[in-house]
């Protein structure tokens, strides 16, 4: 059966990797490079690499960089940060990505999203959708690294973002990233009652148990995580970890059960 | 040498690093010319199953790969939409597909899914496969090693006899198919960590 996918999510921020929490306070911790030959040898399931910067500054994706990453991971590749055109995704495919991420042109300008899903199939195409509690009910997406307001609520987001051809949506908690104290499992549910295309959980991981609640809640589903996966006890230093094979089954045994 | 097929799609880099690492003798190739120094034929491919085949048509290569697999029988790997092309028809799309292994490429059941617990589509992640052994392709491979995934169509066979490996989702469906030197597989060997690897070091080996 398949299993569930437990996935280390990699921020870019001036061409090293960061950790942030909340969307700030970003630490440095370590070279893309070399991470994803840690990663290679750790065996992970998928890997997502977003680049922070890129649609902030108005840059277009630095497609040297995503060259390297791509010819050096052994496992799926997901991209995202600065993509504007089907073309610019088409090229980072080429390149030997797996799949393309997009946060703000989705909202901003969503028929590209529908055109490269029709052109290289919705397999390909990721929808991020970071997503902020609102000041007194409820939740809203917003964009560009937390910073523009977008006042839609996620579930609808997420509802369009399937119906345009994404092949699968990733649902990042603001107020958790960093924080790792748990996923927000009610978010989750509500999401994904709504849709039928893979789901990916980011933002709040902090341990073996937060990934065990999160499929034991939802079954065949993305774990993602920023933090877990390279700090290390309460003084967060930085080491790269990522569970055994052991681990990880040991985490979906529940599911196993219940199938 | 093994020719990986460069017509526009598929992650040709993740086939040349693995071979290369292995000391395998491979190339990408995008003319009639250069595929013919071919002994072995990799062909990738992602995305959409008309997308894909209008590249390949468009490549010219269409001909000469016909030549080299139906006529000289040079063994051909096909992988994920690489591999759907090789049916008859997709219900994908409206193009006739190489037909090297008589079949129809299919889109899962969204109700055998839902009677699943609600399973997403597209497939996506990993996978574990029933093998057919009798294969020197799944040579070396583990009962419990899996595969990465991502797709949301699968082949059906005309004949039984062609599926050499399948997996369930929903339901059981066909992952590897093979007639005489024309191989298929579903999911991404070339993503697939260890197990991937042992899988092209044997298509090298055959």
């Amino acid at each position: 059966m398949l299993h569930p996918r437990v996935i280390p999510v990699l921020l870019v921020h001036d061409k090293g990797l960061v950790k942030s929490v909340k969307f700030k306070d970003h630490k440095y911790v370590g070279d893309p490079l070399n991470a994803v030959r840690i990663f290679n040898e750790k065996e992970v399931d998928e890997l997502v690499v977003l680049d922070i910067d890129a649609t902030v500054d108005g840059d277009i994706p630095n497609f040297k960089m995503i060259n390297d990453l791509a010819s050096e991971c052994r496992m799926p590749l997901c991209y995202g940060g600065g993509i504007c055109t089907a073309e610019q995704a088409k090229h980072i495919l080429e390149l030997g990505v797996e799949k393309v991420a997009f946060g703000a042109l989705f909202f901003e300008q969503p028929e590209v999203i529908s055109d490269l899903a029709q052109q290289v199939g919705r397999q390909s195409v990721v929808v991020v959708l970071d997503v902020k509690k609102r000041m007194f009910s409820g939740y809203e997406c917003v964009i560009r690294n937390g910073k523009k307001r977008t006042k839609i609520d996620p579930i609808e987001a997420a509802v369009k973002a399937e119906e345009l051809g994404a092949g699968e949506i990733i649902i990042n908690s603001v107020d958790r990233d960093g924080c790792m104290n748990g996923y927000d499992l009610d978010l989750v549910a509500k999401i994904r009652k709504n849709i039928s295309v893979p789901v990916t959980v980011l933002g709040g991981a902090g341990s073996s148990s937060d990934i065990r609640s999160l499929i034991q809640q939802e079954g065949i589903i993305g774990a993602a995580a920023g933090s877990f996966f390279v700090f290390k006890g309460k003084y967060r230093a930085v080491l790269i970890s990522y569970p055994t094979s052991k681990e990880k089954y040991d985490l979906f045994v529940s599911i196993e059960n219940k199938h | 040498m093994i020719s990986i097929v460069n017509y526009g799609v598929g992650n040709l880099k993740a086939f040349i690093n693995i071979y290369k690492k292995l000391g395998v003798d491979c190339a990408v190739v995008s003319t009639v010319q250069e595929l013919q120094a071919a002994t072995k034929i990799i062909l990738p491919g992602v995305g959409a199953f008309d997308h894909a085949m209008s590249l390949l048509l468009k490549s010219g290569m269409r001909g000469a790969l016909d030549d080299l697999v139906l006529g000289q029988n040079v063994p051909v790997l096909g992988v994920c939409v690489g591999m759907q092309l090789m049916a008859s028809s997709s219900e994908e799309g409206e193009l006739e597909g190489l037909n090297w292994i008589p079949g129809r490429v299919k889109k899962f059941d969204k109700v055998k899914l839902n009677n699943s617990g609600g399973l997403p589509l597209p497939h996506m992640g990993w996978n574990s496969l029933t093998l057919d052994y009798e294969f020197p392709l799944f040579a070396d491979i583990d009962p419990c090693a899996r595969f990465y995934f991502l797709h949301s169509y699968y082949y059906e066979c005309d004949n039984e006899a062609n599926v050499i490996a399948n997996t369930e989702y929903g339901e059981r469906f066909s992952v590897g198919v093979n007639n005489g030197n024309v191989y298929g597989i579903q999911c991404h060997p070339e993503k697939s960590h260890q197990a991937g690897v042992t899988l092209l070091k044997n298509f090298a080996r055959l």
